[in-house]
């Protein structure tokens, strides 16, 4: 098993990605983050965080569950539903950055892409995610990237955050 | 989850809660515009009604579109079919059609598991009510009511009070909520002229009252069953007035019920007989958040049965 | 010429001769010298077995069971007279029905097959069908029975009984309250409540069994009781066996082995009239098959088409075939169990049923009896496949099970009808 990032890493990471974040959208007072659960909301929270300490202003963010908007469900026992919160100011006009842990097949953020759809029309969309681990079934991009991690497909990425599994890591399985 | 939902008895406690909550973040969805989900698209859905019930067909079609799914309706009341030899060639239909869901209502009690018991199709089987065995997806969306409004929308049932009163002998709805609500940790107690209680209620998980007024104001929820009419003729009892003096919710009783209580009716109501106009209209009365509610259960069962499939 | 079948054993055990000539059983000594000999070797020898209570389906249901299959039927199963019930299209309430039926069993010569008439007219229960005419055909019948449906009427039913007794008649009757009954589906108790399924009562079964056994004691007739299957069945009974009424009584194999839990599958091969009922009343059977209130064990065996049973239960026939498996369920219930000896059991489905029907020659391997006669092998385990019922049909409930008792070779009138 080798590990991608530690714990000072991901913090790191997540910095770096919130200064890209201001940068490209010039401040927050329009940016709406939208995380994608499990661990992409937890993701999200932390972002929002580091942001606001940045710019001295709350940053509006809520959780997006992508399971209805999934096309990948049949194969699979049918997953629970997570929660969808959607902040009081809404997408409509937003500059909405949608943040998850892994890109991989890139499927989970066309499902994201349709169910923000159905809550308004934002004025850009952009994605923030940890890891990008390769192997695009979808032309899907990141526009922040906390660390590129090239794998084989057999391999999985696993993160661990403190909020959800108590210590924060990423870490590669299944490497031979 | 289990392949098919032919009875409460096919779910744990645990898989009735995650309907629940599914169907609880379901109705949080759709509260807001969207009206249709992506998630059962290119999957096929038949109604299969051998029994007039506009309503539950409406809510499982509702719950089914909602959903992205291809619905046919397929009404063999009235046709040869009703007749009940050709169960089996409807089903043998049903798989060349290519059906994945398969929502049946029948007058024989035990059709939904002999659909689904005899190998003649592979879909799932959903019991919308089955003669005078079960309906459990009323039974959920009743759950479903009672914790919105008692619960907080959250965990178990444990510790409320349920009074299912009426014609217990031949509903299907009374037979679900009796499974369902005990697994759920409520109490249950069935009030009933004795004509109306099966032979053997004691062996039932439940208490049973022949007087309606006895601990009326004990109940957290009061749940009404319809009275079929030609009950009567069978003698079951001596006339719709004093089935109706007895056992009916009236204004009387309605104001003797503790403040929260909840009036229920799984439809269609006899107003008059087994509820009256005031009871069924009052502020206690969540008869249409049952209906309301049903659509997002029926769609939370369609996604936790076909949504894997 | 005669025939000796050596090296056989009794239903005891001990090590017999048996023969006969002429279809007819002889005292092996009177065997001629030539006789030809049959060895049969491991095998135990029983009386050619006597159904009370067969649905033969002929004629009117012919793709259910035919007279022929029917009796091959029996034959497979160790019967070598069976009693076709009236309840077919034509019912059997006329001495050209009965006659027919009879004539059909004797010219195919597989086994006797013995009518049984209707007691009313189209078993309709309202005026008494010409038993008189039909104890003097060819027929001869002296067992009548509206089976399938009760002689409901108490005034019909005393006078059926008082009227039979100038020929030595009885009134075989199929005890079910109708009013108590109507649309029932199964045994009514805590199953019958949680399947939804309405329910029958055992007093259904009760009232009537109750309320004939005092007509009989008043009349002085001679009552049979088709299948019982409760508990409190088998006490009226034994009280009005105490009281000398002249009651018989009869019970299925299916009813000493099942109960009411098998519909819980909502499978209609286990819907029958009358309906399975609760351990207990299977319990109380078998004892009062073994301490004799109860005589005998009948079939009722009742074929139906696939299309009858391959639909959801309301919708299904009442019914389930028993001729091939009778003797292997009556064993696994009565002789397994340890409640009784094969040898005890045997006269419950030979002797005494010949005997409560008249059927001279029947029932017994005795010098003078017809030789009809079973051989069969008690440490054989066979398994009921669908394919080898011989039955037109198939709905057996105890297709898939493995059974003791294997019947290899059934004899006739001394000619072998039936070979494994
Ligand atoms: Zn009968």
């Amino acid at each position: 098993m080798a590990v991608v990032l530690d714990s000072s890493e991901i913090n790191r990471a997540l910095k770096r990605i919130a200064h890209e974040i201001i940068e490209r959208n010039k401040g927050t007072s329009n940016l709406v983050l939208m995380g994608i659960p499990t661990r992409g909301a937890a993701l999200s929270t932390r972002l929002a965080k580091v942001l606001s300490d940045l710019e001295g202003q709350p940053v509006e963010h809520g959780t997006l569950d992508t399971t209805m908007y999934r096309d990948d469900l049949r194969g699979s026992a049918p997953r629970t539903l997570a929660k969808t919160e959607i902040p009081a100011g809404g997408v409509h006009e937003k500059e909405v950055v949608l943040v998850d842990d892994v890109l991989f097949s890139g499927r989970t953020i066309r499902a994201a892409l349709d169910a923000l759809a159905e809550h308004g029309r934002p004025k850009s969309v952009q994605l923030a995610v940890l890891i990008d681990r390769g192997h695009r079934e979808l032309p899907i991009r990141a526009d922040f990237v906390g660390k590129n991690v090239p794998t084989n497909r057999s391999e999985r990425v696993s993160v661990k955050l403190v909020e959800i599994d108590g210590a924060d890591e990423v870490q590669i399985e299944g490497r031979p | 989850m289990t392949t098919h939902l032919l009875s409460i008895k096919d779910l744990t406690k645990e898989n009735a809660l995650n309907i629940l909550d599914t169907a609880e973040e379901l109705a949080r969805i759709t509260e807001t515009p969207v009206k249709k989900l992506p998630t059962l698209r290119g999957r096929t859905i038949v109604n299969l009604f051998f029994e007039d019930s506009t309503r539950t067909r409406i809510s499982f079609e509702a719950a089914a579109k909602r959903l992205s799914a291809d619905v046919i309706n397929f009404s063999a009341k009235g046709s040869s079919l009703s007749k009940g030899e050709s169960l089996k060639d409807t089903a043998l239909t049903l798989q060349a059609m290519g059906a994945d869901g398969v929502v049946i209502r029948h007058p024989a009690s035990g059709a939904a598991q002999r659909l689904a018991d005899q190998k003649w199709m592979t879909g799932s089987v959903i019991n919308a009510g089955d003669g005078t065995h079960e309906h459990p997806t009323q039974a959920l969306l009743d759950a479903f009511t009672i914790r919105q409004h008692l619960k907080q929308s959250q965990g178990d049932l444990s510790g409320l009070r349920v009074a299912i009163v009426g014609d217990v002998l031949h509903s299907r709805v009374a037979r679900s909520n009796v499974h369902l609500l005990e697994k759920l940790g409520a109490k249950v107690t069935l009030v009933a002229p004795p004509t109306l209680l099966p032979v053997a209620v004691e062996s039932w998980k439940v208490a049973v009252r022949y007087d309606f007024d006895e601990e009326l104001n004990e109940y957290d929820v009061v749940m009404m069953l319809r009275v079929q009419r030609e009950r009567m003729d069978e003698a079951f009892f001596p006339s719709e007035r004093e089935y109706s003096r007895r056992f009916g919710l009236n204004g009387e009783r309605l104001s003797k019920l503790s403040k929260d209580c909840l009036v229920m009716h799984p439809g269609p109501m006899n107003r008059g007989l087994e509820i009256s106009a005031d009871s069924a209209d009052s502020s206690k009365s969540v008869i249409v958040d049952q209906v309301r509610n049903g659509v997002a259960v029926r769609m939370a069962t369609l996604y936790l049965l076909l949504g894997g499939n | 010429m005669s025939i000796l079948l050596k090296n056989v054993k009794t239903a005891s055990g001990d090590l017999v001769e048996i023969a006969f000539e002429s279809g007819r059983f002889i005292e092996p000594k009177d065997a001629s010298k030539e006789a030809q000999v049959i060895d049969g070797k491991g095998l135990t020898v029983i009386p050619g077995l006597v159904d009370l209570h067969t649905h033969l389906r002929e004629p009117g249901k012919e793709d259910a069971e035919t007279v022929l299959s029917g009796s091959k039927a029996a034959v497979s199963g160790g019967y070598t007279a069976i009693s076709a019930m009236p309840n077919t299209n034509p019912v059997a309430d006329t001495a050209g029905v009965v006659e027919q039926v009879y004539r059909l069993g004797q010219v195919h010569g597989i086994c006797d097959v013995f009518p049984i008439g209707a007691v009313t007219v189209g078993q309709l229960g309202k005026s008494l069908a010409e038993m008189g005419a039909m104890n003097s055909s060819e027929a001869k019948v002296r067992i009548f029975s509206d089976d399938g449906n009760c002689v409901w009427d108490s005034l019909i039913m005393r006078r059926a009984l008082e009227y039979v007794k100038s020929f030595d008649g009885l009134i075989a009757q199929h005890a079910e309250d109708p009013r108590l009954t109507h649309d029932s589906q199964m045994n009514e108790g805590a199953v019958s409540a949680e399947l939804g399924l309405k329910g029958w009562p055992a007093a259904a079964e009760e009232s009537i069994i109750a309320r004939d056994i005092l007509l009989s004691e008043h009349v002085g007739s001679r009552l049979h009781i088709c299948h019982l299957t409760t508990a409190g069945g088998v006490e009226l009974v034994r009280w009005a066996k105490a009281r000398g009424i002249q009651v018989t009584a009869e019970v299925t194999p299916h009813h000493l082995l099942l109960t009411d839990e098998k519909a819980r599958s909502y499978d209609p091969i286990y819907k029958v009239n009358p309906p399975l009922r609760t351990d207990r009343d299977v319990q109380a059977l078998r004892e009062g098959l073994a301490d004799g209130t109860i005589d005998i064990v009948a079939t009722d065996h009742a074929p139906h088409p696939a299309e009858n049973k391959e639909c959801e239960w309301a919708a299904a026939a009442f019914g389930m075939i028993g001729l091939e498996t009778s003797l292997s369920i009556t064993y696994l219930a009565m002789v397994k169990s340890g409640l009784m000896k094969l040898e005890d059991l045997l006269p419950k489905m030979a002797k005494n049923p010949a005997q409560i029907g008249r059927y001279e020659g029947h029932g017994e391997l005795k010098p003078g009896n017809w030789a009809n006669f079973a051989l069969i092998d008690t440490s054989a385990i066979w398994k009921v496949e669908r394919t080898g019922i011989v039955s037109k049909s198939k709905n057996s409930p105890f297709v898939g099970s493995e059974l003791p008792v294997k019947v290899i070779k059934t004899f006739f009138r001394g000619n072998e009808v039936y070979s494994q």
